[in-house]
């Protein structure tokens, strides 16, 4: 019996491990390319660099400069940074008031966020567009109001979920102290939604991070944000320098790993939470 | 209480309902106006009735065979990330020691964007073609499918899987151990007790891969790009096609995008009366 526990665990290890290899093979096959010429990527991805084939870290330096890759990570960083603080205070006080306020008003407010998300993106893609070029949101400060548009519906039902188990007697105690119900929400209930805010900051984080159409659509001629630029090297200068687009490539990945080390608890917890409730 | 907090509105709600407005409902509305007309800016928009949408379903080279190829990808795609998901997670749930680790590794592709995988996958895929058939991607839809199968794998097991082992672990320790007792062996016990009470946990993992599905362009935009003649391109795809490259069949695209959101409503509402149902049990 014990022998054969014994086989059935090495056997999963090996199972295991064979998987992970298959997982990881695709990202170091790209960190390799990113150190070899142009001309060895198409035609023998597999092959290690050598002496011919080699070329430091040539690639990195022109893929930065060259499609000027910082100001790209600098709107990535900006624009996501900015709309998920928005997300997390407007939504938050939002989701407090139709929570605590009931009138018809805010019971239609809410439906409209539950219905919309449903709706695909494409639905209003082209209509959105015309309405951001009207009213002047299409540079990378007024995207951030798009974002919080886009991000409230989900926003709002996370919180709202949340803010039904605050205990009432917690607030009322806030007002009798004196508090007005915006210092209130800002002492008392903000606090306690940390929980909820984390996993909705992550969720949100990750995706307009990692949004492609949307800062392609409204800013992507002067403004160009990771994706964009990656999307841009491929199609916007005539043939592709296949070095340039690896090296890239590691770059865009860096703060995602940085990202996920440093908070995968919190990832994979708000990864389950958002799952369940979406 | 609730008059006292009546003149605060304006302070907690109105910021998000405008920028909400601003972009979502009037563009949902304009949407499904201009779905109706016939236009090149939207100043200039006609009524044309049912036309745009007569078109779409006449026009098989372009919104069906994209529905077609978006369904053929979901049905495997869903499949095969579901059963390799809830395999590895009941691998992983067996208590052995490390497992951290490959927890940690099939999850992170799911923080890697589209575009980016798209290109990671075309770089691996393409290597492989151009040694065994000498040609590409691009070469026939079925290479192209079966690219966005794998990628599309490689970036949702991890996620799946983690949605599968809150649900497997989620079975009390006392049912498992009464199998044991009574005899089960592991098939048994797998069958007739983790499945049937992670059966949540499927449900709402299908309904994530099938959505994902439907929704999908960037990982197609970067992997196949439709190639060859939009063979490979999928119905997110299709429409901004329409939209974008093809003057004048803005309206087009705008009623595809309707109908777009029709297919995708019927999903959710499907997935929310199997929930239901189960709650009631």
């Amino acid at each position: 019996m014990q022998e054969k526990r014994k086989a059935a665990n090495i056997l999963i290890y090996s199972i295991l491990t064979i998987l992970s290899v298959i997982f990881i093979i695709p990202i170091a096959l790209v960190i390799m390319n990113s150190l070899k010429n142009k001309l060895y990527i198409s035609t023998s991805p597999f092959a290690l660099p050598d002496s011919e084939s080699f070329r430091g870290l040539k690639n990195y330096i022109e893929g930065l400069t060259k499609i000027h890759f910082m100001d790209s990570i600098g709107y990535s960083l900006f624009i996501t940074v900015v709309s998920v603080i928005m997300i997390i205070v407007f939504c938050s006080m939002t989701a407090w008031y139709i929570t605590r306020v009931k009138n018809k008003l805010t019971s239609f407010i809410y439906f409209l966020f539950i219905a919309s998300m449903v709706v695909p993106f494409q639905m209003v893609m082209y209509t959105m567009t015309k309405v951001a070029n009207m009213t002047h949101l299409d540079n990378f400060i007024g995207i951030n109001v798009l974002y919080l548009g886009f991000g409230s519906s989900m926003a709002v039902f996370m919180f709202t979920g949340f803010v039904k188990g605050i205990p009432i007697e917690l607030e009322e105690a806030g007002l009798i102290d004196g508090c007005n119900p915006l210092t209130m929400f800002v002492k008392v209930v903000f606090p306690v939604l940390k929980p909820i805010s984390i996993t909705i900051a992550i969720l949100n984080a990750m995706w307009i991070w990692n949004d492609f159409l949307l800062p392609y659509l409204i800013i992507g001629t002067k403004y160009r944000t990771i994706p964009v630029a990656i999307q841009y090297l491929r199609s916007g200068y005539g043939s592709i320098d296949y070095g340039h687009l690896m090296a890239t490539i590691v770059i865009a990945l860096i703060p995602i790993v940085i990202f996920y080390f440093m908070c995968q608890k919190y990832i994979i917890e708000g990864i389950v939470a958002g799952a369940v409730k979406g | 209480m609730q008059k006292n907090y009546k003149k605060y509105f304006p302070i907690f709600v109105l910021p998000t309902l405008l920028a909400f407005i601003v972009a979502f409902v009037i563009p949902f509305f304009m949407g499904l106006y201009l779905s109706f007309c016939n236009f090149k800016t939207i100043g200039s928009a006609k009524w044309v009735g049912l036309s745009n949408y007569l078109y779409v379903f006449r026009d098989s080279a372009g919104f069906l065979s994209a529905l077609w190829f978006t369904v053929k990808v979901a049905i495997v795609g869903v499949v095969s990330t579901n059963v390799l998901a809830f395999a590895l997670a009941l691998l992983l749930t067996k208590g052995l020691k490390g497992t951290n680790v490959y927890r940690t590794i099939f999850f992170m592709p799911n923080l890697i964007g589209g575009i980016i995988l798209g290109y990671i996958w075309q770089l691996l895929l393409n290597g492989i073609l151009i040694r065994v058939a000498g040609v590409d991607l691009t070469f026939n839809s079925t290479f192209g499918y079966w690219g966005i199968i794998i990628l599309y794998n490689w970036q949702k097991i991890g996620y799946l899987m983690i949605i599968y082992i809150a649900g497997i672990q989620s079975i009390s320790g006392d049912i498992l151990e009464a199998a044991k007792i009574d005899g089960a062996n592991y098939m048994q016990t797998l069958k007739k007790i983790i499945i049937p009470l992670v059966m949540t946990s499927v449900t709402t993992c299908t309904f994530l891969a099938l959505t994902d599905c439907f929704k999908m362009y960037d990982q197609n935009l970067a992997l196949t790009g439709g190639a060859p003649a939009n063979q490979t391109a999928m119905l997110a795809m299709d429409i901004f096609n329409t939209y974008y490259n093809r003057t004048g069949f803005a309206g087009v695209g705008q009623a595809k995008a309707v109908v777009f959101t029709v297919l995708v409503l019927v999903i959710s509402l499907i997935q929310l009366r199997i929930t239901q149902s189960r709650e009631v049990e």
